[in-house]
């Protein structure tokens, strides 16, 4: 069977990192900067386990500040 | 075509309107003006020109259908009296500050609170000083008989859409109420979309072909505020320059000078033939705009006459604008009555006497 | 599979709507108002209705909407974006005219507006946020307050007997003839923000259907007037808010 992969893009510097993509991802792929922040000081989000992604696209619909772009492939 | 019709001030207003080509009128109810909204409903204009003809449920409710009309670049009106108007101050304010042209008709009654139904001219002050909040004017239009309250339609939408400023058509309770002749003019076509467009590109009619176009008074930076209030400043200038107008009658020599708007210079008129009668030579300058006041005209007017009254239906408002314009070089007194009541033309002639000749 | 496999255009399955200008919104970190712009800039854009939409902003948090929704836009006086609505609406019938509303506008100042608008029938859609709190000016209480919630002016919580109660306003309007369509939604997760944006693609429709007055309330989160953290505060709303107002349709006609 075909396993679908996904990945996002987050538009670091508008992201206010409020999480809610966070606790929306079913496959516990994002985290908030623990360190870094952006232009604005926000620690943003990323990727922290980017081999988990389905591409559900969860995170980028409660994104308040539509900062988040989802891809999705199915693996051969 | 033109017509010949007998009819009152606010009917007049009414068929001025429609046939101006008017796009919108959005209005609530209150005497001494109702019959501008129950000749509108009356004439069904939307099954023939296709203007909108709404009774909103408040003077506030209307006031913004105004403002929302003119964002659209429409030919919009409203009417009220004075405690109505009072409630409108503040979307005239957004009217003026978002630079949009609209028209605005006060049949004024006496206050203040809820006062009288009788005629009054005591919103003076709130026509011409502002009215709501911050630096804005609205062009004010004082029409003395029917013939002007159907004039000063077009007059003021012209004007309002020339400047982009809201234009008001202030008139007292009895050139509202009172029936005269009026020609009335020919049936003009709505404008259409495609003109609409082209005449107001800054209006809200769908971003078709452009990019998106926003009314809004708000601006956050003080500069830009700045720069805002500086443009409005500069069509006031404008606008006091281009646009001030006034009749004198018998000024040239006269003894003494009145200054009255309105019905109160109908009134004047009369005055002038008693006093005539009596030796006592009277010029009379009536302004028609209110704001931009005629100061220039009452100043030159004024020279070599020995006094100046002003007649209003008020406790003494536009008294203060004639005194700047004379500079206190002549002397200048105020005779009014209050309440709803209306002088007689010997009452006003009797003041006259008594505050400059047997005082 | 590398990731930059995946990220190529061909394979984007969610992007920013086009309409979405691209901008920093000024609203807190998690405010509920950017997904329903979101939303609002999405749908526009299925809908092809970018050039014949109007939106009406009122005052309150989003009396930005315009610099973030691009199309045309007239800013209301605070409540009365009904009123203003429905004379775009009257005079420009062939266009999608919407309201985007908060609570304090649409609930308190602006009650008459809304009741009369959608009495009257106007096809207008109006777009209704309600977090219970008056954001903008700093937390203070709204006409949708809950009972025994804190805001900057019931510091020891809503009390009935000096404040009143919480208004369910969504409720009432439903029970006008000119009302076609009241729905109550919310944007906390991925599944709500799929029927809330069914809900205002309905109440668009509807606006150019000429079937009356649609109102979509979003029951909504205000992090920074409810001092919670955005996930925290939507737990309590779900715990709080959806009591008082129940999630889906009031009005279907």
């Amino acid at each position: 069977m075909a396993k679908i992969r996904g990945a996002v893009t987050i538009d670091e510097e508008k992201c206010k990192g409020c999480s809610l993509c966070v606790a929306s991802c079913p496959a516990d792929v994002l985290s908030l900067q623990p360190k870094e922040v952006n232009n604005r000081g926000y620690h943003y989000a990323f990727m922290s386990s980017p081999e988990k992604c389905i591409g559900c696209a969860s995170c980028a619909m409660v994104c308040p500040d539509a900062c988040i772009e989802v891809y999705r492939v199915k693996e051969p | 075509m033109e017509e010949v019709r007998l009819m009152k001030g606010n009917e007049a207003l009414a068929h001025a309107a429609i046939r101006y080509g008017a796009d919108g009128y959005f209005g609530y109810p209150i005497t001494p003006q109702s019959e501008v909204l129950e000749t509108l409903e009356d004439e069904m204009p939307w099954e023939t020109t296709g203007m909108v003809v709404l009774q909103a449920e408040s003077e506030v409710a209307a006031i913004n259908m105004v403002y929302a009309g003119a964002g659209c670049g429409k030919a919009v009106f409203t009417s009220s009296s004075s405690p109505g108007v009072s409630l409108m101050q503040e979307g005239i304010s957004y009217i003026a500050a978002s630079e949009l042209p609209a028209l605005i008709i006060n049949v004024m009654r006496g206050g203040p609170g809820l006062g009288t139904i009788h005629p009054s001219q005591a919103d003076y002050f709130q026509a011409c000083k502002g009215g709501g909040h911050g630096d804005y004017h609205a062009i004010v239009l004082a029409p003395s008989s029917v013939q002007e309250m159907c004039d000063f339609v077009s007059l003021g939408w012209d004007l309002a859409f020339k400047y982009r400023t809201p234009a008001m058509i202030l008139a007292d309770g009895i050139v509202g109420q009172m029936m005269e002749k009026v020609v009335l003019p020919e049936q003009r076509p709505r404008r259409t979309e495609e003109q609409i467009r082209q005449q107001c590109p800054w209006a809200t009619t769908g971003k078709k072909g452009r990019k998106q176009n926003i009314i809004t008074s708000l601006e956050l930076d003080d500069d830009r505020m700045e720069q805002n209030n500086l443009r409005f400043q500069r069509t006031y200038r404008e606008i006091e320059k281009n646009e001030t107008r006034c009749e004198l009658i018998n000024t040239d020599g006269c003894d003494y000078l009145l200054v009255a708007f309105g019905s109160m210079a109908r009134i004047c008129q009369k005055v002038m033939e008693l006093a005539a009668e009596k030796g006592i030579k009277l010029g009379l300058v009536r302004p028609i705009t209110l704001w931009p006041f005629p100061a220039q005209q009452i100043a030159d007017a004024a020279k070599g006459c020995k006094g100046i009254l002003t007649v209003e239906l008020d406790a003494g408002q536009m008294i203060e604008d004639v005194k700047l314009a004379v500079n206190c070089n002549v002397e200048v007194k105020h005779y009014g009555r209050l309440g709803g009541n209306v002088p007689t033309p010997d009452e006003v002639l009797a003041a006259l006497e008594n505050l400059f000749i047997n005082k | 599979m590398d990731i930059n496999d995946i990220i190529k255009p061909e394979n984007r399955v969610y992007k920013r709507p086009a309409l979405l200008n691209d901008t920093h919104m000024h609203y807190c970190p998690g405010c509920s108002h950017g997904v329903v712009h979101k939303l609002i800039a999405e749908i526009l854009e299925e809908m092809n209705a970018e050039d014949k939409a109007i939106g009406v902003a009122p005052v309150g948090c989003a009396v930005f909407a315009y610099n973030y929704i691009d199309v045309d836009f007239i800013e209301a006086a605070h409540g009365r974006a009904p009123a203003v609505a429905t004379a775009i609406k009257r005079l420009q019938p062939d266009k999608l005219v919407f309201t985007y509303q908060g609570d304090g506008d649409l609930a308190a100042i602006g009650t008459a507006e809304t009741i009369h608008a959608a009495n009257r029938g106007e096809n207008i859609a109006i777009v209704f946020i309600n977090n219970a709190i008056y954001g903008m000016t700093g937390g203070q209480m709204a006409p949708t307050t809950l009972l025994g919630m804190k805001t900057a002016t019931t510091p020891y919580g809503r009390r009935a007997d000096l404040n009143g109660y919480p208004l369910a306003i969504s409720n009432l309007v439903a029970q006008l003839d000119g009302a076609c369509y009241v729905t109550r939604q919310s944007v906390h997760t991925p599944a709500a923000v799929r029927k809330a944006k069914a809900a205002i693609r309905k109440a668009f429709e509807n606006s150019m259907a000429g079937k009356g007055t649609s109102l979509v309330e979003i029951v909504s989160t205000c992090n920074s007037g409810w001092k919670l953290p955005p996930v925290q505060a939507n737990e309590w709303m779900k715990e709080h808010m959806f009591e008082k107002y129940p999630i889906g349709d009031l009005k279907n006609v």
